[in-house]
Order: structure tokens, then C-alpha cells, then sequence
């Protein structure tokens, strides 16, 4: 039973919550491009990959009460800082889902922006094309955000971090 | 010689269509795209998959939708046409991405995707990019085109005001779906003053945006996603019939995968259990063939499959309650055994579904950059995000209702011994 939910809340335990929605969109599509068994589907948006089910589904997860939401002011904006509850530990003890170990993939993304994973998830999102297409793909696409070459490489490095 | 991308009929040809009275064809590149093989298929999709079960009108297909989208794309850009930010050599890229955007919809497509890991806008991609009869008239537009197209329905088009046209918060194919899709189920909502929201829609920038005279109309709009997602598309008893669709298919894939042998080769299947589906094989799937296997299923040998198949074509679908994940969590492990101990496995006679089981969304405005929302152009040119403006919108996307339900066979239940103590429990269980 809520089998795709309960990978979600242990995407969340293994890190002591996870801060900013658009965080959490890009770093369960990076994920899913590894291979990690999550079934949401993502579709390209102004801002990259985005899944309206996974939006749902954390919708779905603070409503039954298990994943808290709080919503921070920062200076010009709100974030959602998102922590499992003890109620959401109890239905993950129950669960009979299995995902491989997260923890430390889950910690490595959660330390970068949302605008670097931003990167990184369009990126992968055009891994049918060779590096260079891929680059000119993003400034393509993503013409307002002024990626630089060297956030490019950067997110190559992340990229062949996290494959390797 | 007139260029084929500029090429017009000789007579312009026109659809009779319920919901917007006439579709209008000029262009000798829609008229080629429409008979398309690819394209005529999607005659024998239905737009809503499940639904007629509920709604019995709910018979109109993917090719109604499609033209209807096109037709509004076409009035759309009929107002854009002289307005500063627009690109009039975009007018037939956009139509094309309008009248193909569903292409790659296979029957009961979200049952399909999920259960055979596919993603049916891979296959709009490959049928525009591949050796297909669409790809051929839109190579002969230009060597380029087809990726353009792809490129527009994939939303990862350079120009993001095309790409807004097609998919945003408030494009066509959902104001066509919402208005079709209440004409055919014979609701009374999901009606809204479509003409005023073209009168007042603008280019501005890389999005469409809507006059702030125009907010009224959108806030009907908005009023009737909310409600035909609520009376229409997340109806409980719709979802009855798609569980158990989904649990067929997942039984078939099962039965295959450990060798079980069907009384008649399930060839259509076989590429969609071994997850290698080629372009050909999704293309020649269509819901009459899916029906043709439901019948052949429904007199296996296996049990399940029988009665799932059985259901499916008969509408001897699943009932229902209300039920809290959280609160309800020991209830459930308790009838899971129970369902054990009277013969019925409970993977497939036991099933929660979930609000974000289905591919429906509401109106969100935005926030941390997730989604564009719809924004207001006020006189002094500036933007203003809808639900600020509009008490309305703002009051119906905050906050949301989430559901789940559980859905099992009452009446196979209602048909054990009254003797037996796990009937009586399960019903305790279920309607305490």
C-alpha cells in the first residue's frame, strides 16, 4: 500500500528533511535518471523537470500527516522545509518497500542549490544528446538563467560523482 | 511555385464538431497530417479511457480532442496575428504542435504507462521523429520542422511563448478537454466563456497572458478545472474501473512472466511484458485490440485474470470506502489476512488509490519557480499573478483536498457463508 509515497518519505528521513520544493523536484528526477526506483512522471516546464504527481503526492504525505510542512520566509520568497514525522516513521516500518540505500546520494544533493540542481536535472533530462548538444540545449532552453560554462562543467563533474 | 509550408486548399474544409461548431482547415499541411494513419488512430482512442462507465456519453475520442485543439490554437492566433512579441512564422509550427500534441496516447494510457514503465510523450516524439506518414508530410515543410514540432510538444522549444500556447496553465488543450469533456459526459459544469478568454489573451514576452478586463472569464475557468476534476475526471466509480484495468494488466504481465500458458498467445502483449515496446507494436495497439484480449481473458484458466477481465467488460467494478493511510493503518494489515484467509489475494482485491493516481492537476500559482502561473496583464503593463488578484482562485488553490480510497469486490464478499466469522470482520473492519 502507498508504495511510491513511502519512497518518498524515506528520501526525506535519510536526510533530516529536505528544504525548498523545487529541491525536492530535481533531486527525486536525478534520482530516477540513476536508477532509483521512483515512478513519478516528470515532464519539461520553465524550470526544468518538473512532476505535478510528486507535488501531489507530498500534498498527500503532510496531509495524512506524515512528512511536516513548514513554510519559512526567506528574504524575498517562501521555502517549505519538509521533516518526517513520527507517525511518518510508523507507516515506514510498516512498509514493505524496498529502495536501495539513499542516505549519502540524498546528503551530496541536499548541500547544492536548487539552481545548480536545476542544472544538473536538465542536463540528464537531454542524455539522449551528445555533451555538446546538451549544452546548447540549455542555453537554448534556459536563456534567463545565465548558466555559465563553468556551471556546465561543474554539473558534468556532479554528474560522473554520482554515476560513479 | 507556392512553397508547401504556405500551400492552401483549394477550398477550405471544415469539421462539423459539437463543442466549438466548426473546425476550420486551410492549410494543405494540416489537411495532409489529418490523413495520416498515425493521425486516424487516434479515432480509436478514447479521450477519457474509463469514464464512459460512469458517464455513458464519455465515447469521444483522442481525434475529437486533437482537431479541437488545433481549431482553438488557430482561432488564438488569429488575435495574435499583428501584436508586437509575436512571431507570425511560428503560425504553423504551433497548429502542427496543437493537432499532434496527443499522438503518442495509447489506450487507457495512464493504466498502460504505469504498468509497462512508458511515458506515451516519448511516443508523440518518436511518431513525429520516426519513419511514420507524420513525419514525411512534415519533412516536406522543411528538414528541421519535425524536431521543431517534437520540440514544442515536448515543451523544450527555444520560444517559450509557442510552447506557452500548447501547454501552460491555461492553454488549449485543456480549455478544449474541460469544455469537451463536460459536453460528452452531459455535466453542467466545465462550461466557461472561451471566446472572451481568446478576445483577451496577449503575447507578452515568452508567455501568453491575459487582459486583467479579462479575469472574470478566467476565473470561470478555473472554476471548472476545479469542479470537473472533482465530478468528472477523479469520479470514485471511474477510478473503480481503472484499478481494476490496472490490476489486469498487472495480473497478464505476472502470468506471463512466470510462463503461464494463455489459450491464445497474447502477441500484441508480448513486447509491453518484456518492457521492449517498438514503435510499430504501440502504434497497432488500439482499444479495440485491448478489448479483443479482455474477452479472450475473461475465459482463462487463471482465477484472477477471469474475474478481473470478467469485471472489466461486464462493469462489476470494485466498491469503495473512505480510508486514512494514517489512522486506518492497523485495519488494513488486519484485512490484508482476512483477505488471505477467504481466497482472495490482496494484491489484486485490495487496493488503495490515491488523489495523485491520476493525471489530473488543479490551478497552482507557483511558488519557488515550480510552474508558471496564469498572469494578469494590468493597464499599466505589469504582470500580476491570478490568485492574488482573484479571491476566487486564491480560495480554491490553496490548501487542497487529497483523498484515498479502498476499493474491494463487496460482492464476492456478500456471497460467503454468513457462518464464516472473517465475512462479518471484514465488514466491521470496513464500515466502522
Amino acid at each position: 500500500m502507498l508504495d511510491n509515497h513511502a519512497k518518498l518519505v524515506k528520501v526525506i528521513a535519510s536526510s533530516a528533511g529536505i528544504v525548498g520544493r523545487k529541491k525536492l523536484q530535481k533531486i527525486i528526477y536525478i534520482m530516477k535518471k540513476l536508477g532509483y526506483p521512483f515512478e513519478e512522471k516528470y515532464t519539461f516546464h520553465f524550470y526544468g523537470p518538473y512532476s505535478e504527481e510528486l507535488s501531489l503526492r507530498m500534498e498527500e504525505l503532510t496531509n495524512l500527516g506524515f512528512v511536516s510542512e513548514v513554510k519559512e520566509k526567506k528574504s524575498n520568497y517562501y521555502q517549505y522545509r519538509y521533516q518526517v514525522t513520527e507517525q511518518g516513521e510508523d507507516f515506514l516500518t510498516h512498509s514493505p518497500v524496498k529502495i536501495p540505500e539513499v542516505d549519502e546520494i540524498v546528503s551530496n544533493m541536499k548541500e547544492r542549490s536548487s539552481r545548480f540542481l536545476e542544472l544538473v536535472a536538465t542536463m540528464l533530462y537531454f542524455d539522449d544528446l551528445s555533451k555538446e548538444e546538451v549544452e546548447a540545449k540549455v542555453q537554448e532552453v534556459k536563456k534567463k538563467s545565465n548558466y555559465t560554462i563553468e556551471d556546465m562543467q561543474e554539473a558534468w563533474r556532479f554528474i560522473h560523482e554520482l554515476k560513479h | 511555385m507556392m512553397a508547401y509550408r504556405d500551400e492552401k486548399l483549394h477550398e477550405e474544409k471544415v469539421f462539423k464538431d459539437p463543442v466549438h461548431r466548426y473546425v476550420h482547415v486551410r492549410d494543405r499541411v494540416i489537411w495532409d497530417l489529418v490523413g495520416t494513419k498515425e493521425f486516424q488512430r487516434l479515432r480509436r482512442i478514447k479521450q477519457l479511457g474509463t469514464s464512459n462507465l460512469t458517464f455513458h456519453g464519455a465515447e469521444h475520442s483522442r481525434f475529437n480532442h486533437s482537431l479541437g485543439v488545433y481549431e482553438i490554437v488557430r482561432r488564438i492566433l488569429i488575435n495574435f496575428a499583428d501584436r508586437p512579441n509575436w512571431n507570425k512564422e511560428e503560425r504553423l509550427l504551433c497548429m502542427c504542435a496543437a493537432l499532434l500534441h496527443d499522438l503518442g496516447h495509447g489506450p487507457f494510457s495512464h493504466s498502460f504507462e504505469k504498468v509497462f514503465k512508458l511515458d506515451h510523450e516519448d511516443y508523440t516524439k518518436q511518431i513525429i521523429l520516426g519513419n511514420t506518414e507524420v513525419n514525411q508530410v512534415l519533412l516536406r515543410v522543411g528538414p528541421d520542422f519535425p524536431q521543431k514540432v517534437a520540440d514544442v510538444i515536448n515543451k523544450t522549444y527555444k520560444d517559450k511563448l509557442v510552447v506557452s500556447l500548447i501547454s501552460s496553465q491555461i492553454d488549449a488543450d485543456r480549455m478544449d478537454y474541460l469544455q469537451r469533456d463536460a459536453y460528452f459526459t452531459g455535466v453542467s459544469y466545465g462550461h466557461f466563456d472561451m471566446e472572451r478568454i481568446l478576445r483577451v489573451m496577449r503575447p507578452y514576452e515568452d508567455q501568453v497572458v491575459v487582459k486583467e478586463s479579462g479575469m472574470h472569464a478566467v476565473e470561470d475557468y478555473i472554476m471548472s478545472r476545479y469542479q470537473m476534476y472533482w465530478q468528472v475526471y477523479f469520479h470514485p466509480v471511474t477510478r473503480s474501473a481503472e484499478v481494476i484495468l490496472t490490476k489486469i494488466l498487472h495480473r497478464v504481465k505476472a502470468l506471463y512472466e512466470e510462463g503461464y500458458q494463455f489459450k491464445m498467445e497474447p502477441t500484441h502483449f508480448i513486447s509491453f511484458f518484456e518492457e521492449k515496446v517498438s514503435l510499430e507494436d504501440y502504434i497497432r495497439l488500439d482499444e479495440a485490440v485491448v478489448y479483443y484480449y479482455f474477452q479472450m481473458w475473461a475465459d482463462e484458466e487463471d482465477s484472477v485474470l477471469k474475474d478481473l477481465a470478467y469485471r472489466f467488460i461486464n462493469r462489476k467494478l470494485f466498491k469503495y470506502v473512505e480510508f486514512n493511510p494514517n489512522l486506518q493503518m492497523k485495519e488494513w494489515m488486519e484485512l490484508y489476512q482476512l483477505f488471505h484467509k477467504i481466497g482472495l489475494d490482496p494484491d489484486y482485491y485490495l487496493v488503495v488509490d490515491s488523489s495523485s493516481d491520476l493525471p489530473y492537476d488543479f490551478y497552482r500559482p507557483g511558488e519557488e519557480e515550480e510552474r508558471l502561473p496564469i498572469h494578469l496583464l494590468m493597464p499599466n503593463r505589469e504582470l500580476k499573478e491570478l490568485s492574488r488578484q482573484s479571491d476566487i482562485v486564491e480560495a480554491i488553490s490553496g490548501k487542497r483536498r487529497t483523498d484515498h480510497k479502498l476499493y474491494y469486490p463487496r460482492d464476492t464478499i456478500l456471497k460467503l457463508s454468513d457462518d464464516r466469522p472473517e465475512k462479518k470482520r471484514i465488514f466491521e473492519l470496513l464500515y466502522q
